[in-house]
């Protein structure tokens, strides 16, 4: 009888870092299907091969760059590849997508020290490298054709709510969309910005399973939601409602899924509540006042850059210890 | 009790309980042929053995004197011959440590402690009677108890250990149940010493035949409290912020917020030792685990090999396995021993036998589990960063000291990172590189 002598504790926890992620993934599946429901078996593609190729790329990084041979998947690249694929539109050329991958696993991702060591979300770096590169691609958006195999070369552009709002204000913007329309998804968009319903679905599953650091959310969402309300009493015509903007553009996508990633989030509750704070914060004045429509994407990452700073800020008081 | 159980404790994990032995009254253990007893089994510095090989020896004798201040008495646990006075390599304190073995050569027979009487004894006499019986802490920690029944401030609150929030094991329970009158007794002893008027016993809620019974038999004298269940409810700290609300400060001691805490089953022994005259040498103690055939709860000779323990008393480890793990304790915090002939300590209140889970680790992924359970309210993510970096100055500065290693933040852990492990190191860096100071 061999006797091991690994250390203490001697029982865990049966969960895993792919745990984890399966969990994300199982999140975001209802917004998937949504997508293909609007877009068509196009979003479907881009969704799968977004994770496939971050998967393929992060394993020949582990392997074969970083000489890792007991390297397994953990899913984690997936995470990354398929809330990509959900951040562009579903005309955006697959070899697009397949270059913001590479540059979200390699580059944020893998160059900062591979899981769990990025500063910034890779995704959404992926998604503003994108947005710059490729400025055409990424502001191309195609209103939902309902048709499972359809095509998009003969398919009239259109503009996000976010977009109307800013150039022809709140009136304009609900003439063409209903709050039905924001809610379900029935809006042109990146694939997975449109339904803001399905994405609190998925989002209520990583709360039951305990999986979201759920202050982030919640301040996002309050700080969002507080500030529109006094600009819409300051101007309802060019700022809109506070339901509008909550529902709009990547507010769930961004608040739900991007802001609360774990490994670019702060440790502490207080630390998450300042965060989501901040974020709130960024969101509504690059929309009210900004070049672009939308400020999620670049609101979470200027905040990613303040993690380290805010977890140094708000350690707990430790038990024994005088506040300091 | 739900506010008020956030607000005295935070965080804590729970744990399968797997209390499979709760229903299992303690058996007498047969006495062992050989037993090997360790010189040190207390914390402080070890004793010196004053007996020679070849030496017969009766049950009870003294075997090694205890040595400056912070040190224990040890006791021969078996009638018999002195086989060796030796250093043998001790897979509990990883290093070598000297031991005297002896071979029992027929039934027991007794040199007790001298006669005391406890109702004129004055303090003095009664922690000089203690330090005599050799008892430790016999929860685990294994401090010399009459050290800490001389506390160096005055308390005025006695808590008595009752939480057993390790999983597995019940022999705090089974005591409870079986021995309330005579713990009753130690609580008497006890009380006159620290002179203090006010006695809580903390029991988990998942022993609530204990509760009942000690509530039913004690009445006014202790004031039963019923804990959560929730692990590591036992640790001192956590026990005396939950039932007095007063929290240890950090590098404190509990006599520094007037309370003084002692294990159940130490109580007892102090009752044995003054009433009964018996130093410590014989434990309560849990065999359990999926790994052995025969679980159990035994009162066992102190010095009793492992190997014999298995054997004899466990019949034997369950087929199939060709890896296990043996632990001195319970899964959360028990020593897992690399040979089974390392015998039963004074501290061991189980042994738990358990094959190895696997443990799949990846990078830390920042889910802050970690910190949401910490106990004492630290970021274990990070202690085992700059420990990991070798940062022993930045990591006391955020606690590393403060850790009571409980295990809570690796047992929750989906990365698998071994924080207690690298927690654990750091410390006996930190302290070696300051020389001993906190």
């Amino acid at each position: 009888m061999k006797l091991l002598t690994s250390p203490a504790p001697h029982i865990r926890t049966a969960d895993s870092t792919a745990d984890v992620m399966l969990d994300v993934l199982i999140a975001l599946s209802p917004a998937v299907a949504a997508a293909t429901y609007f877009f068509g078996l196009q979003a479907f593609i881009l969704s799968i091969a977004g994770m496939i190729s971050a998967e393929l790329i992060e394993f020949f990084i582990m392997r074969v760059l970083r000489k890792d041979k007991n390297f397994v998947p953990n899913g984690s690249a997936a995470v990354t590849g398929l809330l990509l694929a959900l951040n562009v539109s579903v005309a955006t050329p697959w070899w697009v997508l397949l270059i913001g991958v590479l540059f979200a696993i390699a580059i944020v991702k893998h160059a900062f020290g591979g899981l769990g060591q990025n500063i910034f979300n890779p995704a959404l770096a992926a998604r503003i490298f994108l947005l710059v590169s490729f400025p055409t691609a990424m502001t191309t958006w195609y209103p939902p054709i309902g048709k499972f195999f359809g095509t998009y070369a003969d398919i009239q552009t259109t503009a996000t709510p976010l977009a109307v709002l800013k150039l022809e204000g709140f009136n304009s913007a609900m003439q063409k969309f209903t709050y039905t329309d924001l809610l379900f998804g029935n809006i042109g968009g990146c694939i997975g910005e449109t339904s803001a319903l399905l994405l609190i679905i998925g989002f209520l599953y990583l709360v039951l399973r305990g999986r979201i650091k759920i202050v982030i959310p919640a301040t996002y969402l309050g700080t969002v939601f507080a500030i529109s309300s006094i600009m819409y009493l300051v101007n309802p015509e060019k700022f809109g409602t506070p339901l509008f903007h909550l529902l709009a553009g990547g507010m769930m996508l961004g608040a739900l899924f991007m802001a609360t990633d774990m490994v670019t989030s702060p440790m502490t509750l207080k630390g998450q509540a300042i965060f989501g704070v901040g974020c709130g914060l960024i969101t509504m004045l690059i929309r009210y006042f900004g070049g672009y429509p939308e400020g999620v994407s670049l609101s979470i990452l200027l905040m990613n850059a303040f993690v380290p700073i805010i977890d140094r800020y708000t350690q707990p008081k430790i038990f024994g210890r005088r506040k300091s | 009790m739900g506010m008020l159980t956030f607000k005295r404790f935070r965080g804590g994990v729970h744990p399968p309980e797997k209390k499979l032995t709760s229903s299992e009254p303690i058996k007498v253990a047969p006495l062992p042929d050989k037993v090997i007893v360790y010189m040190q089994q207390h914390a402080g510095a070890p004793a010196k053995p004053v007996v020679e090989e070849g030496q017969q020896v009766k049950t009870g004798q003294l075997v090694g004197e205890a040595q400056g201040p912070i040190s224990a008495y040890v006791h021969s646990p078996v009638t018999g011959k002195v086989i060796a006075v030796t250093k043998v390599s001790s897979s509990v304190h990883g290093t070598m440590v000297e031991a005297v073995v002896i071979e029992r050569t027929g039934e027991d027979q007794w040199e007790l402690l001298p006669k005391i009487d406890f109702e004129r004894a004055t303090k003095e006499e009664l922690i000089d009677h203690v330090r005599l019986a050799g008892i430790v802490g016999l929860g685990g920690a294994m401090f010399p108890t009459h050290v800490k029944l001389n506390p160096p401030k005055p308390v005025d609150t006695l808590i008595l250990n009752g939480a057993e929030c390790e999983p597995y094991l019940t022999i705090d329970h089974r005591i409870m149940l079986e021995k309330a009158d005579e713990i009753i007794l130690g609580v008497e002893i006890v009380k006159k010493i620290l002179n203090v008027k006010k006695v809580y016993i903390g029991i988990e809620t998942n022993k609530r035949d204990a509760i009942e019974l000690l509530t039913k038999k004690w009445k006014s004298s202790v004031e039963v409290v019923p804990l959560p269940t929730r692990y590591p409810m036992g640790a001192e700290k956590q026990l005396i912020k939950f039932i007095t609300g007063r929290e240890v400060p950090s590098g404190g001691l509990p006599a520094d917020v007037g309370v003084l805490v002692q294990n159940v089953g130490t109580v007892l022994a102090i009752k044995e030792a003054v009433i009964d005259r018996k130093p410590l040498v014989e434990r309560g103690m849990t065999l359990t685990g999926e790994g052995v055939k025969k679980r159990g709860n035994w009162w066992i000779r102190i010095g009793a090999p492992i190997s014999w323990v298995i054997e004899e008393l466990g019949g034997g480890f369950v087929d199939g396995y060709e890896e296990i793990k043996v632990l001195m304790g319970g899964p959360m915090t028990g020593i897992p021993i690399s040979s089974l002939d390392t015998p039963v300590l004074k501290g061991n209140n189980g042994i738990t036998v358990i094959p190895e889970q696997k443990r799949n680790s990846t990078n830390c992924i920042r889910c802050s589990y970690c910190v949401q359970v910490c106990p004492m309210n630290l970021q274990p993510y990070l202690l085992d960063l700059l420990a990991r970096k070798k940062k022993y100055d930045d990591a006391a500065e955020i606690g590393l000291l403060d850790c009571i290693e409980c295990g809570s933040c690796s047992y929750i852990c989906p990365a698998n990172v071994e924080h207690v492990k690298s927690i654990k190191l750091a410390k006996k860096v930190y302290r070696s590189l300051r020389g001993g100071k906190r």
